[in-house]
């Protein structure tokens, strides 16, 4: 059973085979999702955040929230003090909340016995188990200069495959270092991790360090990479071809 | 792990990891997430429903809590099966228009029918930083996909596209 919902302004996309409960299973997925966006959307003002924000005290502070807040107070100090939610002295954990958000999603699925399933949002995707033919998943990425293309067909079992780029929102990603300088010279940069959480994260910042952003995913353990640049010309990561279909 | 040279190298690209994460936590601010929190064509359109949180309840309330997500409300309603296109919306680089699919009264699908393709000057910088990597050429794969990885789909224009398919797809 497939199913999508629009959550947070994106499609977030549920697929479960072989399970008997699955309109539960969806249900609860949607529900958290839409838990989340209730608790970190810094734009609600009845949001956790926002309230933090707003001076709730600490020991008024949910588990979940006090994780996700450790998880970057963590990322902070694991990085010099680079990684910082606090702006102009308010908090802002959304940058790590949409990949931890799948991730956690996934894991509530695992646990309630959900052995096969393909969930997404906004184009990050993880996956469990085998397809409705029994297979391996197969995610087509998405060809940056034709829509209606899909330039690559990976398979995948348990990874999370997460897509950075430029062209659907319009917007650009600056490389710190060069702040001035926007970047154009890659379209888009796919990142297949051990979960979606590493993916997502992994695939935001080596988009930022624009053609070099390959590289990096190419050093890092347990991570592949398929970048396509503005010549139409796509680079991958030496372990990638394992994923093709 | 064989030599320190590749230990500071992952160092030095870790802190720029985190940069990045404050840059698009702040791209988040500015583009995608404020406009879709309260989308202007969402709150006028009539018959979107209820409100955010309540879900597979009936929900024909129009009572409008402020700052509860429209979205998950819209998502709720009960819609006829078939295929809806939306409107054109004009996004900030190009257009947007999406297909919305429906079955058994739930959205199956949502497809684009037009994307924005930014960035018609800009120029490939050649780099020499991999040249240890194997490089191709773009090419179409017509084999079938359970999904597919794209940049988010988060903007103003996909929501305003997608509330006027969704609209036609009222029961």
């Amino acid at each position: 059973m497939k199913q999508t919902e629009i959550i947070m302004g994106m499609p977030v996309t549920l697929e479960i085979v072989g399970y008997e409960d699955s309109d539960a299973a969806i249900r609860d997925t949607f529900d958290y999702f839409k838990s989340v966006d209730k608790r970190y959307s810094t734009y609600k003002p009845d949001s956790e955040i926002s309230r933090i924000n707003n001076g709730l005290p600490r020991e008024e502070w949910s588990d979940e929230m006090r994780t996700v807040l450790d998880l970057c107070e963590r990322t902070k100090h694991e990085t010099d003090g680079y990684f910082d939610i606090r702006h102009n002295d308010k908090l802002d954990p959304s940058g790590l909340v949409k990949g931890w958000a799948i991730e956690q999603a996934a894991e509530h699925l695992r646990k309630r016995g959900v052995k096969n399933f393909y969930l997404e949002a906004g184009g990050d995707i993880q996956t469990n188990g085998k397809n409705a033919d029994g297979e391996a998943w197969k995610v087509g990425i998405r060809n940056p200069f034709d829509i209606h293309e899909i330039i690559k067909v990976i398979t995948t079992s348990g990874e999370g495959i997460a897509t950075s780029g430029t062209y659907i929102r319009g917007q650009h990603i600056y490389d710190p270092h060069v702040p001035n300088l926007p970047i154009e010279s890659i379209k888009s940069l796919t990142v297949i991790g051990p979960n979606i959480y590493e993916a997502d994260r992994f695939a935001t910042a080596a988009f930022a360090m624009s053609e070099d952003g390959i590289g990096f995913i190419d050093a890092l353990d347990g991570f592949e990479g398929y970048m396509i640049d503005d010549n139409k010309t796509a680079t991958f990561t030496r372990g990638f071809e394992r994923y093709v279909a | 792990m064989s030599n320190t040279g590749m230990f500071a190298k992952k160092t030095l690209l870790a802190v720029g990891v985190v940069i990045t994460f404050v840059v698009y936590s702040f791209a988040l601010r500015n583009q995608g997430h404020s406009p879709i929190i309260a989308p202007a064509s969402l709150k006028n359109n009539p018959s979107s429903g209820s409100t955010g949180s309540n879900t597979a309840t009936t929900g024909s309330t129009n009572n409008s809590s402020s700052g509860s997500s429209n979205m998950g409300m819209m998502s709720s309603t009960k819609y006829k099966d078939g295929s809806y296109t939306g409107s054109v919306a004009n996004a900030y680089y190009g257009n947007v228009q999406v297909q919305v699919s429906v079955s058994g009264g739930k959205i199956t699908n949502v497809q684009f029918l037009q994307y924005p393709n930014d960035n018609p000057n800009s120029q490939y910088i050649n780099s020499q930083a991999t040249p240890y990597l194997k490089q191709e050429a773009l090419q179409a794969q017509s084999a079938q996909v359970n999904g597919v990885t794209g940049a988010t789909l988060t903007s103003q224009a996909f929501v305003q596209s997608l509330s006027s398919a969704l609209s036609q797809a009222q029961a």
